[in-house]
């Protein structure tokens, strides 16, 4: 589904990744993990196509069709979904309008008439609750004043509603407590199958227990230096990153 | 000839179609002489500093028109509100359209300046509100009231609760190259009534249109008065419109402004206090492109304790579109407990594009509460980012977020249609095919 292929992408003329090669496939879970600044969160923007990082050789292709020129929105609507790391506030678009619009967008991208208001009713009632969000919460603005834990659990919420073939969900698990975190990744449980795909990014393996991955990527400096099974998350956790380091230094 | 010279030599014209000895002629006198003395005002005025008019004053305007112009409803109908029950009181060329209006007499007045300035029994009504609140040295309101004839009377007696709203709409037809406008309206609201009013100022074609309204109000006591100026014109068309309002004591009064079309636009609009406990709103989005001006000249005037004026204003430029916003609060020595709160929030789109923005707060009182607010900024690349990442393409994410900015202002409307009617205008001005329902 996704291929990326040797990857460089620089910030300001500095490269933070340099030469990332991944191959997602249908009904997969990834996991990249890998310490702060490592690259793991520019790799998400990069995809979802961020226009503050500058691509400067590889591929990204999306069910065989290259991406890289394609603005956020197209990717959109080839199926991509990013759950951002810090959602960004929006005061004076409602979250239930929000979804409206991204829908209707998103469907008239795919020559398809505006869902019926009934139809997208009943799809926000049933993913709500999915995520055990509150009613009140969906005539609220986007964001604005949500905890960090609200704000994650909107993101999955917006994944719900879009159904994307390949979400990749950026440090979905920080800023989450225990509960929220089970909320959260129940919803990811139940919203996978054999024909998407989930690209979980994360510093931490605490996620992993909740959301098993068939393959385990760590990412350092830039590069993808190993890659395992999810075996790999729990060595990491034990072990710490520095194992992977010394490993690659030799 | 220049538009000042013509003007004052048409007053004699205009002299044989007016009962001059009616009182009112009087004022009409003084008011042309006042006009003579200052002309037009000119970038030396310091309330003028940012708005000439000079380009406007260069066309040969007609100040009567000739024929007798005609429009069909089912061709203007998209400019009225039209699905709802209201009273219509409706212009063609300054004239009065009985076919296209809705007049009443029955339990309120809703009709014509016109006729409220011939009929006998109206006299000491005009006797003691006209020109009473209109400010007598200001030259372009002292030219309307030389030439006032006709516009809007609205009177409503004490108690009365009117259902449904008044549309004043004026229009231009366009059958004269250019044309001069000075509509005169005059609406009282008596103790505890309430009523709500749509104005529109609107061309049927591209020629070229200039008004220069004054409308004066007046709320009494507890009374209720909502003022929703809808101004999306046609790119040749410029409006004046000074909007005199004077509250007693316990009234509301609301003046919505919405700025989306036309050329050169000039608010000018005047709160005064004649008694505590008074709420007065002030508030509007402009939203204008290409070469517009939109110039929102404010005064609540404090002069009463425990009163509260709320003026919030967004504005978004883009292209070389220039806007102004002079906001001022004069808080007098008695106006003890004054709450006065002035905002102004503006988004330059592009470069080219220019805001004014200067709040003035004379403030003699020691017990009061007044803030103000002036903010200019663009739109937030990570929030674009974020909604196109959701599949919203990057035109509809931009009006998205200009929509959010400005749409709190819509929050105090309270006719839904006017809402829904206004959301409808924005998306197209923004060329966008979104609800913005909330």
């Amino acid at each position: 589904m996704l291929k990326i292929n040797n990857l460089h992408a620089s910030v300001e003329g500095k490269e933070i990744l340099r030469g990332i090669n991944l191959e997602v496939n249908p009904g997969e879970v990834h996991a990249i993990m890998g310490p702060n600044g490592s690259g793991k969160s520019t790799l998400a923007s990069v995809i979802a196509g961020n226009e503050d990082f500058e691509m400067t050789e590889g591929s990204i292709t999306m069910e065989n069709e290259e991406i890289t020129d394609l603005p956020p929105e197209e990717r959109a609507h080839k199926g991509i979904f990013l759950s951002f790391q810090y959602p960004v506030e929006i005061p004076g678009v409602t979250v239930t309008n929000f979804m409206k619009t991204s829908i209707n967008e998103s469907r008239r991208a795919q020559g398809l008439e505006e869902m019926p208001a009934n139809e997208m009713l009943k799809k926000i009632r049933e993913k709500s609750e999915l995520l055990e969000i509150d009613r009140k919460f969906l005539s609220r603005s986007l964001n604005e004043g949500f905890s960090g834990g609200e704000k994650k659990r909107n993101e999955i919420f917006q994944m719900a509603m879009l159904e994307p073939k390949l979400a990749i969900l950026d440090e979905t698990d920080s800023g989450l407590d225990i509960d929220a975190l089970r909320v959260v990744a129940n919803g990811v449980n139940k919203l996978k199958n054999k024909d998407n795909a989930v690209v979980l990014i994360t510093h931490y393996q605490r996620l992993l227990q909740y959301i098993i991955p068939d393959f385990v990527h760590v990412i350092l400096d830039g590069k993808i230096v190993k890659s395992g099974g999810k075996e790999l998350a729990f060595e990491l956790e034990d072990k710490g990153y520095d194992w992977v380091k010394q490993e690659v230094a030799v | 000839m220049e538009l000042k010279d013509k003007l004052i030599s048409s007053f004699m014209a205009f002299e044989n179609r007016v009962d001059i000895d009616h009182p009112v002629h009087d004022i009409r006198t003084e008011a042309i002489k006042v006009f003579e003395e200052k002309g037009f005002p000119s970038k030396k005025d310091e309330l003028w500093k940012y708005t000439s008019l000079n380009t406007l004053l260069k066309n040969n305007y007609s100040v009567f028109p000739k024929d007798e112009p005609g429009l069909e409803f089912k061709d203007v109908k998209k400019y009225f509100i039209h699905d709802i029950d209201s009273y219509k009181i409706v212009f063609i060329d300054g004239i009065y359209s009985s076919h296209l209006s809705q007049t009443s007499h029955e339990g309120l007045d809703a009709c014509l300046m016109s006729s409220a300035l011939n009929k006998p029994k109206y006299r000491t009504v005009i006797e003691k509100y006209f020109n009473k609140i209109a400010k007598k040295d200001d030259s372009l309101t002292s030219l309307n009231t030389a030439f006032s004839r006709e516009g809007a009377f609205i009177h409503i007696p004490k108690g009365k609760v009117v259902e449904k709203p008044i549309q004043i709409i004026h229009f231009a037809t366009g059958n004269e190259a250019s044309l001069m406008l000075q509509p005169r309206s005059l609406v009282i609201v008596e103790e505890n009534a309430q009523v709500q009013i749509i104005e529109r100022h609107q061309s049927t074609t591209e020629n070229a249109v200039f008004t220069n309204s004054v409308t004066e109000i007046f709320v009494h006591e507890r009374a209720i008065a909502d003022y929703y100026k809808i101004q999306n014109d046609k790119q040749s068309a410029s409006l004046i419109d000074n909007t005199y309002i004077a509250q007693e004591k316990n009234s509301h009064a609301s003046v919505h402004t919405f700025s989306i079309g036309g050329k050169l636009t000039r608010n000018n609009l005047q709160f005064l206090h004649k008694g505590e406990y008074i709420n007065s709103t002030l508030k509007g989005i402009t939203i204008i492109e290409g070469k517009q001006h939109v110039d929102h000249s404010t005064l609540v005037h404090h002069s009463e304790p425990n009163c509260e004026s709320h003026q919030d204003y967004k504005g978004i430029y883009a292209d070389k579109s220039t806007g102004v916003f002079n906001g001022r609060i004069i808080v007098e020595k008695e106006a003890q407990k004054t709450n006065g709160f002035q905002q102004s929030n503006n988004i330059l789109i592009d470069d080219k594009a220019t805001i004014n923005a200067k709040p003035q707060l004379e403030i003699f009182a020691d017990d009061v509460k007044c803030s103000h607010g002036c903010t200019i900024g663009q739109l937030d690349d990570e929030a674009l980012f974020y909604l196109q990442t959701r599949g919203i393409p990057e035109k509809e994410a931009r009006a998205l977020l200009m929509y959010a900015f400005a749409n709190n202002v819509l929050e105090s409307v309270k006719i839904p249609e006017v809402k829904i009617r206004i959301n409808k205008l924005i998306a197209m001005k923004l060329g966008v095919n979104i609800g913005f329902d909330l």
